[in-house]
C-alpha cells in the first residue's frame, strides 16, 4: 500500500545533503553538539528528543529515538514516563487557553 | 521479549543446527561481507596476539531458559564435559602460562567437573572466573556453591541485564530477577563486591532485545545507584555485552522480524578500534566435547579452530595456538559494533 511514509526513508535522510550541502553540514554538526554529553548526559537528551518526537509527531523521530533511548539505557518505563509529559504539556496547553474561552465569555455575557 | 521454556533442539527447531544458522547469516543480503570490513580495517587475516584467556565451556545443561541465550542451553540438554575432558583440559594449561581461566556454560556450576577445574586450576595458581547465572546458587544442591567459590577466589562474572524487573524477567524468564536479587545479596554476605574483600563480582548486562548495549560507564553507574538504594547490593564492575546474532537470539531476531533491522545495525556500526581489540585474538575456547574454537559464538555455531591449527584439546600446542589465525564470519559483527563486546565487556 502507498504511503506518504516509509520506515526506510529514515535511512536516507542524509541525501537531504544533496540538495545544500553546506546548510546540511552546518545543520549535521549543530545536531551533534546538541546531542553530545553536556550539563545533560546523553541519556537524558535522548529522553527529551523522544518526548519532542511526540510532539512533534515525527514517525522517524519517533523510530530514531526509541531505539537512541535503550541504546543510552533508558528503560520502557522511563521512556513511558517522557510521552506523559509530552501528553501532560499538550494537554495542559489546550486547557490553560481555556482562560481565554472564560475571558471571552465572561466580557460578552450579561 | 517472552523468554521460550524449552532449547531450540527440544523443540525441534530448524536453528538448533548450527550449519543453518551459519546458512542465514552467510546468505548475501546486501550488506558487506565481514571479511570484507576486516580488509578495509587492515586488520585481515585476523590473527591471535597470544592467550590470555583459556575458556572452557563445561556444556549447555542449565537451570534456566533465557530467550537470547547463544548456547541454546537449558534443563533439557545433556551435553556436558566428562571429568576426563575437563582433565585433559588442566593438564594442557599446565603447560602454559595462560593467567586466567573463564569457565562457561550453561550453568557451569552443575557440572560436576566444575570443582574439579576451579581447584586445579587455583592449584596451577590462576585467576578463575564464573560466569554464574544467579539463580543457580539458590537450587538446593548447591547450597555450598558460593562459600566454595569464596574459598577458592574465584571471580564471578554475574548476569543481570536490567535493574527493572519486568526487563530482566522478559529476557531470563518470570521470577528470575528476584532470584538474581536474592543470590547477590548471598554474595555480598560472602564479602562478594564488597571493599577490601579482594573478592570480585561483576555484573553482565545484555540489551532486552534488538539494539546495542548503551555506553558501559554510564550504564555501570546507574547499576551501582539503582542497586545500592533501592537494594542494598554492591558489586565491582558492569560489563556491557552486544547480544550476538546466533542461536536463540537469532530465533527472537527472526520471529520479530528484526533480524534485518539489527543485521543492518550492527553493520553500520562497525568500529575498526573494536575489531582490533576482539576478544578470540587473545582467547581459547574449549568446548564440552574438548574441540577447540576462537570464541564461545564460534563454538556454538560448530566453527572449530581451521587454518592449520589443532582442533580438539589432545592435539594442544601453544606454539601453533598463540599466532593462529583466527575463523570469521558476519556474526562477528556482534563483537565490533559501537564500543566493542567482549566476554569483558566494551573493547573500545
Amino acid at each position: 500500500m502507498e504511503t506518504y511514509y516509509h520506515p526506510k526513508d529514515l535511512g536516507h535522510f542524509a541525501d537531504m545533503g544533496k540538495g545544500n550541502p553546506a546548510l546540511w553540514e552546518k545543520f549535521m554538526a549543530y545536531y551533534g553538539a546538541v546531542f553530545a554529553e553536556g550539563a545533560l548526559t546523553e541519556r537524558e537528551k535522548a529522553l527529551i528528543a523522544l518526548a519532542v518526537a511526540h510532539a512533534v509527531q515525527c514517525p522517524y523521530c519517533i523510530d530514531a529515538y526509541t531505539q537512541a533511548c535503550l541504546e543510552k539505557g533508558s528503560s520502557v518505563e522511563e521512556m513511558t514516563e517522557a510521552v506523559h509529559v509530552t501528553c501532560a504539556i499538550r494537554g495542559g496547553a489546550s486547557l490553560v487557553h481555556g482562560v481565554q474561552m472564560r475571558n471571552v465569555a465572561t466580557k460578552i455575557s450579561m | 521479549m517472552p523468554p521460550p521454556t524449552r532449547s531450540l533442539k527440544a523443540r525441534g527447531s530448524a536453528l538448533a543446527a548450527p550449519g543453518e544458522q551459519v546458512r542465514l547469516l552467510e546468505s548475501p543480503n546486501g550488506q558487506p561481507r565481514f571479511d570484507a570490513m576486516l580488509a578495509g580495517a587492515r586488520l585481515a587475516p585476523l590473527r591471535a596476539t597470544g592467550i590470555t584467556v583459556f575458556q572452557i565451556n563445561v556444556g549447555k545443561l542449565c537451570n534456566q531458559t533465557c530467550g537470547h541465550c547463544h548456547v541454546d542451553a537449558g534443563p533439557d540438554r545433556a551435553e556436558v564435559m566428562t571429568q576426563a575432558t575437563a582433565e585433559a583440559c588442566m593438564a594442557a594449561l599446565a603447560r602454559t602460562d595462560i593467567p586466567a581461566v573463564d569457565i562457561t556454560g550453561g550453568a557451569p556450576e552443575l557440572n560436576p567437573a566444575f570443582r574439579y577445574l576451579v581447584e586445579e586450576s587455583r592449584r596451577l595458581g590462576r585467576r578463575v572466573m564464573d560466569r554464574c547465572n544467579l539463580s543457580v546458587l539458590l537450587l538446593p544442591s548447591q547450597g555450598d556453591l558460593g562459600g566454595f567459590l569464596a574459598r577458592h577466589r574465584v571471580e564471578i562474572v554475574a548476569s543481570l541485564p536490567s535493574v527493572v524487573p519486568s526487563q530482566t524477567d522478559a529476557q531470563r524468564g518470570a521470577g528470575v530477577f528476584d532470584k538474581s536479587l536474592q543470590a547477590l545479596r548471598v554474595l555480598n554476605g560472602l564479602g562478594y563486591g564488597c571493599d577490601g574483600s579482594g573478592l570480585v563480582l561483576n555484573l553482565v548486562t545484555n540489551p532486552v532485545g534488538a539494539f546495542l548495549p548503551p555506553a558501559q560507564p554510564s550504564q555501570e553507574a546507574h547499576f551501582r545507584q539503582r542497586l545500592a538504594h533501592e537494594h542494598g547490593i554492591v558489586f565491582n564492575n558492569l560489563y556491557t555485552i552486544t547480544n550476538m546474532p546466533i542461536s536463540r537470539f537469532l530465533e527472537f531476531l527472526i520471529r520479530s522480524g528484526n533480524y534485518e533491522g539489527y543485521m543492518e545495525r550492527l553493520v553500520n556500526a562497525f568500529n575498526p578500534v573494536a575489531a582490533a581489540g576482539v576478544m578470540c585474538r587473545y582467547t581459547l575456547s574449549v568446548g564440552w566435547d574438548g574441540r577447540l574454537y576462537d570464541c564461545d559464538f564460534n563454538q556454538m555455531l560448530d566453527l572449530t579452530l581451521a587454518h592449520g591449527a589443532p582442533a580438539h584439546i589432545r592435539d594442544f600446542d601453544p606454539s601453533v595456538l598463540h599466532a593462529r589465525r583466527v575463523v570469521t564470519g558476519n556474526h562477528c559483527y556482534g563483537c565490533t559494533a559501537g564500543s566493542g563486546s567482549s566476554c569483558g565487556g566494551a573493547t573500545a
